[in-house]
């Protein structure tokens, strides 16, 4: 079947409606089958066709996810030397690396070991090797099932683990030039392995506390290890007729045993010390006591230094005051004497103002009575006080005579009426 | 825990259960996986299945059958006479049930909805010792025309019953869904016929199934017809023969009639598989044994009238949907009676060529015709194991169930002028289809438009009589062809997809819920741009 092409006469128009499709029926359908309930999903959900379709793609693709994981396990190659070990010798073979997965070692899990056993089986099987024509080449298949057996095996495993060099991390060579996080790191977290107790402290870093630093060491140096050395045994002849030697290989194997675990303690103690003496962090952490240490002393001392300089402060101050206050008395002195000479002197003007008030007036035109006048003047300038004698000499002070005469009157019997004149003495301004 | 799908018949109930890779029909402990519907009772005993059944010819009075159709009715709505071999059906406070003495002197009176409990209660034992875990769900097929209450009553019983109702769906679609399980047969738009024959009564349905959702046009029920038909036209023979031969009728006494019924349906079921069966009655009356053979042939004449029948219900059926038999893409045969080989290849012949009977006889890849009902249920069960019980009862509400159907094909018209469907008739929406066709370098033109169809009658020319040929018959009346044809009716858009560089163009029609078809067409190729328009009915 094929499409008409587009007639000539069609226009530019791309959608031209002639007319509406027929009415539909509506009719109950059958709520039966899995396109009705998508059907009914979509609708109760008020999904488009295209976002179901996402959703039930969404949820197929995680299903398959799900599936392919470890799916590359086992799939490492074994190197020819390994492929060609005797097998008779089997336990100085690399287990880990016979099923190929010498990346996981002491962390495989017991499923992922029994997958990649299956697929090196699969590869290595005699009846594959047979079709290649080697015949006799089944040495490497006897090791795979011999590494298989002692790997799923959680006694013979933590044997292994515990000879296992592949797993092995070596310490940094003495005197050579290294980073110590990053060559201590590794070092710590393979030996980790062996311990009873997990999870290991980490090294941790430059910045690391100094408790957390001094709790890892303190871990290692009471580390409780679980390797044991029975995987290096010399076979126990399995013979009764030598029943003699049979004990005597026992004997040597549990020496050989004990020795190798004193050993490897020792080995840990030492290398322990080692990380400690070389920890830059210690080296920090030992010069930070140290000031901390001066800085103490100091402040223990701060005490008697600050009495000491508060004293000194004390009496310099003392010394000031003492100046200053002999300098101001001096001043004061000196003040107190002008002042005094000044109060004397205007004292002298005023009255001499007061007695010239009659005697420039011409005694306010009774000159008789002249030496009546200045008698009387004389008693009342000593009546007054200081005030009063400045107050009327500046009264008196250019007056015409009657203004002159009025005032001393006025002076008069405010001091009599003060009581400090006697009017009897008095005969003239009375 | 464990769901399964239970077929609930009049005659015969069947259990399925999902399993990883499809459905288990489960048998009861007796082997039966068409388990009877039957109970029978002696003294605090009670008899379930098979040998329920074989008490209808010792203890025919104390024995329930044909429950199934009592269930939720009252008395007057129900046919008593399909009970008048074994326990009558009595009105029991304006419902039906039974009376029953399980000794001398005591009564009991057994409702339908009590019978119903008792054998719902058996299957869901038979599938527990089957699966070895309680049955927390399950999924009922019932007939079309179950009332509410009848199907209110079923819940009830159900429940009573310790069995928890997913949903109920109808027997002809439970066996459609069976049937169209294997080779995403759903996924084809197709129309069928679904023909139940039970044991007393026949029930058809003419369905459509558009976009994987089916949808009932027509049902039909026939409380006539069944295989109970069958047996009484071979009892009536049996009889016949028997009389001929001894002069004694053996249509007196009740106990003759059971043991006429039982061997008729023995020979029944035999003939369905061999050419001939072996009829063999001990004492069937007056102490006289019977004894002889029928082959297949003589069986067939016997039920000939019968087996006209059957045929008449399924024209009318196709009748009723206003369909014609060329629109009937397949006719599913269900029920036991389907396994009668005459009878599938009579309804064979009322269909053209083009239509594919689906019956044992006729196809021996076809499932059990009985067993069809019960893997539906179970097939649905296991789709609704992932709803929890709100989702299921929102799915099932009417805005979601009543939808919108097509009432005329659409589809586009091709360079020769010719109609290519891409949504047939009763499409229900929102749908989404989208076909390729080769499409011309350059401008190309889409033309949507509604089919229209006819029927055209070719009269084959009767091929020239071999002068030799003695034994040809065929000038007794020409062959008539009839072919179905679609013809490009209203046009209702066109669409112009310009400068097309592809080999091919794919046209899109997406009707939404509110009814707008959507058209788009775009060239096969990566990054091109789609033409669009949108059509709305009227």
């Amino acid at each position: 079947m094929s499409l008409p092409s587009l007639p000539s006469s069609f226009g530019a128009e791309n959608f031209k409606l002639s007319s509406k499709y027929s009415a539909p029926t509506r009719r109950p359908i059958e709520p039966v089958g899995r396109y009705f309930l998508a059907h009914a999903t979509r609708s109760l959900r008020g999904h488009t066709w295209s976002e179901y379709e996402k959703i039930e793609a969404e949820k197929n693709v995680s299903k398959v996810d799900e599936t392919d994981e470890d799916a590359d396990l086992g799939d490492e190659d074994q190197d020819a030397g390994l492929l060609a070990h005797d097998p008779r010798d089997w336990k100085t073979a690399d287990l880990y690396s016979v099923l190929g997965i010498s990346h996981l070692r002491f962390r495989a899990t017991e499923d992922q070991i029994r997958r990649a056993h299956r697929k090196q089986v699969l590869k290595h099987h005699p009846d594959k090797k047979g079709e290649k024509g080697g015949l006799d080449q089944d040495g490497f298949f006897k090791i795979i099932q011999k590494a298989y057996e002692t790997l799923l095996d959680p006694t013979k495993r933590q044997q292994y683990d515990s000879v296992d060099e592949g797993a092995n991390v070596a310490p940094p060579a003495k005197g050579s030039d290294y980073d110590f996080f990053e060559a201590w790191g590794p070092f710590f977290e393979a030996e980790g392995r062996f311990s009873k107790k997990q999870p290991v402290p980490s090294l941790g870093d430059i910045n690391t506390e100094k408790a957390t630093v001094e709790g890892f060491y303190s871990f290692w140096y009471k580390i409780d290890s679980w390797r044991t050395f029975e995987f290096l045994d010399e076979d126990v002849p399995d013979d009764s007729a030598n029943r003699d030697h049979k004990r005597y290989v026992e004997r040597k194997n549990v020496a050989a045993r004990k020795k190798r675990k004193t050993e490897d303690n020792s080995r840990i103690l030492d290398l322990v010390a080692r990380a400690i003496a070389e920890d830059p962090r210690i080296k920090l952490f030992k010069e930070a006591e140290k000031k901390e240490k001066e800085r103490k002393k100091w402040e223990r001392e701060a005490g008697s230094r600050a009495a000491a300089e508060a004293k000194a402060k004390k009496e310099a101050e003392e010394a000031a005051a003492k100046k200053l206050a002999e300098e101001t008395a001096a001043a004061a002195k000196a003040d107190a004497k002008k002042s005094k000479e000044a109060a004397k002197s205007a004292k002298k003007k005023n009255k001499r103002a007061l007695r010239n008030a009659a005697k420039d007036n011409d005694y306010f035109g009774d000159a008789s009575q002249a030496e009546i006048i200045e008698n009387e003047i004389n008693f009342l300038i000593e009546s007054f006080d200081d005030l009063q004698l400045a107050d009327y000499a500046a009264k008196v002070n250019g007056a015409d005579a009657s203004a002159a005469k009025t005032i001393l009157s006025d002076a008069v019997k405010e001091q009599t009426s003060a009581g400090k004149l006697e009017t009897s003495i008095l005969k003239y301004f009375s | 825990m464990s769901i399964i799908g239970i077929s609930f018949g009049n005659t015969t109930s069947s259990i399925a259960a999902p399993t990883k890779d499809g459905v288990e029909v489960i048998a009861n402990p007796d082997g039966e996986r068409a388990i009877p519907s039957a109970l029978a009772y002696i003294a605090e005993d009670e008899y379930h299945g098979g040998q329920a059944l074989a008490h209808l010819i010792r203890n025919p009075k104390n024995t329930i059958i044909n429950f199934r159709d009592a269930l939720g009715q009252t008395f007057d709505k129900i046919d008593p006479t399909v009970t008048e071999r074994s326990a009558h059906a009595v009105e029991l406070n304006g419902k039906v049930g039974y009376k029953i003495n399980k000794t001398e002197e005591s009564l009991e009176e057994i409702t339908a909805q009590k019978a119903t409990v008792r054998h719902l209660e058996q299957l869901k034992h038979a599938a527990e010792d089957y699966l070895g875990s309680k049955v927390e769900g399950v999924v009922i097929a019932v007939p079309t025309n179950f009332s509410e209450a009848q199907r209110a009553e079923l819940l009830q019983a159900s429940k009573d019953a310790g069995l928890k109702v997913l949903q109920l769906i109808s027997e002809p679609t439970a066996a459609l869904i069976a049937h169209t399980s294997v080779e995403n047969r759903l996924e084809e738009d197709k129309t069928y016929v679904v023909a139940d024959f039970g044991g007393i009564r026949s029930d058809a349905a003419v369905i459509s199934v558009r976009g994987g959702i089916p949808t009932v046009l027509a049902t039909s029920h026939d409380y006539e017809l069944g295989g109970d038909k069958l047996d009484s036209a071979l009892s009536e023979f049996i009889a016949k023969e028997f009389e001929k031969k001894y002069k004694v009728d053996a249509r007196k006494t009740a106990r003759s009639l059971a043991k006429l019924k039982d061997a008729s349906i023995l020979a029944r079921k035999t003939l369905s598989n061999v050419q001939s069966a072996t009829i063999s009655i001990e004492s069937l009356a007056e102490g006289i044994d019977y004894h002889s053979t029928i082959n297949r042939l003589r069986y067939e004449l016997v039920a000939r009238n019968v087996l006209n029948q059957f045929t008449g219900f399924v024209e009318d059926i196709v009748k009723k949907a206003n369909l014609d038999v060329l629109d009937i893409d397949e006719v599913l045969l269900v029920g036991g009676v389907s396994n009668t080989p005459k009878l599938a290849s009579n309804i064979e012949a009322l269909f053209p060529e083009s239509t594919t009977v689906i019956a044992p006889s006729l196809d021996s890849k076809a499932s059990y015709p009985e067993e069809l009902v019960a893997r539906g249920a179970a097939l649905q069960a296991s789709l609704l194991e992932n709803f929890d019980e709100e989702e299921i009862k929102e799915s099932l509400a009417p805005v979601i169930v009543n939808t919108q159907h097509l009432s005329k094909a659409i589809g586009i018209v091709d360079a020769e002028g010719n109609f290519v469907t891409v949504l047939k008739a009763e499409t229900t929406y929102p749908i989404r289809r989208s076909i390729q066709l080769d499409a011309p370098k350059g401008d190309v033109l889409v033309t949507v438009v509604e089919g229209e169809h006819s029927i055209k009658e070719t009269v084959l020319e009767p091929a020239q009589a071999d002068e030799d040929d003695e034994d040809d018959y065929s000038d007794e009346e020409p062959e008539v062809v009839r072919e179905k044809l679609y013809v490009p009716g209203t046009k209702l858009a066109e669409l112009a997809v310009r400068d097309n560089q592809a080999e091919k163009v794919e046209v899109s029609f997406n009707i939404t819920k509110d009814g707008t078809l959507h058209v788009s067409a775009r060239e096969v190729r990566q990054g091109s741009v789609a033409f669009k328009g949108e059509v709305t009915h009227a």
